[in-house]
């Protein structure tokens, strides 16, 4: 489990889970869950495009990803954004069919696109996931205080000169990133649920921004690490386990905060 | 109006409206609307619902583009001078469980634009908690924001608008639904930083009681059309009834004033 041949899959895993704990954050605050459900499912149409054509399937996530990210935030200024989302959700993912099914390679590849492949990540695939990964944090902690203010306070950051719009397609391009960077090793499906579950978690146990980050970022970790180590005992699908931890935190979570914020209620 | 000023020492008014009119998708929301508020004055901006109050509010923004008509905040047109306006919207949603203590809503007032994490600092900490001393939140500062009352929640984000020392607090039916005694607690709250810290307030509101012991002067706006003044000039049934456009009756009550419309006689006034 440790072998060399592991290395890559757990520096790969941590990266991906230090950018969805902390990207995740800031999903869960603007509500923003479904875009973090539907700019994956581009991104797997993007990466079945591009082997299709014989592309870098990271370019191909990286093309529909960012497509994506700014149909959705464009479209749904007009419309009602989650029908904009959810109608690009299947359109994305119809693609994905068709590009599959005009492919060879239908079995092992487009599975791990779906459902990850944690367990062979080669040495060629660690350094564009880490670049990736440090531009997503890179962005994330520059925008830290703005994204924070217009997510919560729309209204007044718009009041001072915040525009909404602009943080809207900063922070889809910043999900974007993160779900190319991720979606080789962990999945399209479940980078969905490692970008909601630990943060909705942590944000229950804190309510200062600055220690539930880490706490988010510490859930993930431990999310990928029990998730890897139970997927190499049982030869099981990794995202399986990813899912199962991340619900269970989450449970966790809303356990304590319905106690705790109880106990506040009582005690004012 | 032909109210000029007097006294040549008159300090510049912190905003000037003129003749603003807005259209919104064919229908007149404004029309005509002039007003000034000079520093620090308390004003009440009184209109029933649609009378087109959020959308005055926002034209002072900048947030809204007038049709005809100008403005000018400290001399500046909305949006280029937006350090000296607050603002606190008409609803605030904040979710019980949202990662945010009563501290880093008023932080993010002082510095919510600027960019990185803010580094721990005394002097940031010191401004936040005196800022949070001056409405009275000092017990609840480190309390999760959702999980705080009404009352207490709009105590915190009138400190996030005002610790950035503006000049002009805009606020958007801030009673609208709180019980008697926040209301009051609020509006004398208001009242109080708007003497201390010199920060002129235009409080919107559709019932003028809770602010009548506090006003200087009345915004009344009723279909888009506004007129100014005193509430003992603004409030009588010969002024109300001009701007309605049908019989207004005013009655006095110890104290209070109930604004009551007549029946809607068709009487021909050409509209």
């Amino acid at each position: 489990m440790f072998s060399d041949f592991m290395t890559n899959t757990w520096i790969t895993a941590s990266v991906v889970a230090i950018i969805a704990g902390g990207v995740g954050f800031f999903v869960v605050l603007r509500g923003s869950s479904f875009l973090a459900h539907a700019l994956p499912h581009g991104a797997f149409a993007g990466a079945a495009g591009a082997t299709l054509i014989g592309m870098d399937p990271i370019l191909g996530m990286g093309i529909f990803a960012v497509g994506g990210a700014l149909a959705v935030t464009t479209l749904g200024r007009r419309g009602r954004s989650d029908v904009v989302i959810a109608l690009s959700l299947v359109v994305m993912l119809a693609f994905g069919a068709l590009f599959l099914s005009l492919g060879s390679q239908y079995s092992s590849e487009v599975f791990a696109l779906l459902f990850g492949q944690i367990l062979g990540v080669s040495s060629a695939e660690v350094l564009p996931i880490v670049v990736l990964g440090a531009l997503s944090a890179v962005a994330i902690i520059t925008g830290y205080r703005p994204l924070l203010l217009s997510s919560v306070l729309p209204e007044m950051a718009a009041a001072r000169g915040i525009s909404t719009y602009a943080i809207d397609v900063y922070f889809a391009l910043v999900v974007a990133l993160a779900t190319a960077m991720s979606v080789p090793v962990v999945g399209a499906l479940l980078m969905f649920s490692l970008m909601v579950g630990p943060p909705a978690a942590a944000r229950s146990f804190f309510a200062d921004p600055l220690r539930a980050i880490p706490l988010s970022i510490g859930f993930a970790l431990v999310t990928v690490w029990i998730a890897i180590a139970a997927s190499y005992q049982s030869n099981l699908p990794v995202g399986f386990f990813v899912t199962l931890v991340s619900a269970v935190l989450y449970g966790i979570g809303r356990g304590w905060f319905a106690l705790s914020s109880r106990r506040i209620t009582v005690a004012a | 109006m032909t109210a000029t000023p007097v006294e040549t020492t008159a300090p510049a008014p912190v905003l000037e409206a003129r003749g603003i009119g807005v259209w919104l998708s064919g229908r007149r929301i404004l029309h005509d609307v002039s007003f000034a508020v000079q520093p620090g004055e308390f004003i009440g901006l009184i209109g029933s619902n649609g009378a087109g109050k959020t959308t005055l509010l926002r034209v002072i923004l900048g947030l809204q583009r007038p049709t005809s008509g100008s403005i000018e905040i400290g001399g500046k047109h909305p949006g280029h001078g937006a350090e000296v306006v607050g603002y606190l919207p008409q609803k605030v949603a904040l979710d019980s469980d949202l990662p945010l203590r009563a501290r880093d809503v008023v932080a993010l007032g002082l510095d919510g634009q600027k960019l990185g994490i803010p580094l721990p600092s005394a002097k940031r900490t010191a401004l936040v908690d005196d800022m949070l001393a001056a409405v009275d939140a000092t017990s609840f500062a480190d309390a999760r924001v959702g999980l705080l009352s009404g009352g207490q929640q709009q105590r915190v984000l009138i400190a996030h608008a005002l610790i950035s020392r503006p000049r002009l607090l805009l606020l958007d039916e801030p009673l609208a639904n709180l019980d008697i005694r926040s209301s009051s607690e609020i509006v004398e709250l208001l009242a109080r930083v708007s003497r201390e810290r010199g920060v002129a307030v235009l409080l919107s509101a559709h019932d003028l009681n809770p602010l009548l012991p506090f006003m200087d002067r009345i915004v009344y706006l009723e279909g888009g059309r506004a007129v100014s003044g005193t509430s003992d000039e603004v409030v009588q049934s010969d002024v109300l009834t001009a701007l309605y456009g049908r019989r207004v009756d005013v009655l006095r009550v110890e104290g209070r004033v109930l604004v009551v419309a007549g029946p809607d006689e068709a009487h021909g006034h050409d509209e």
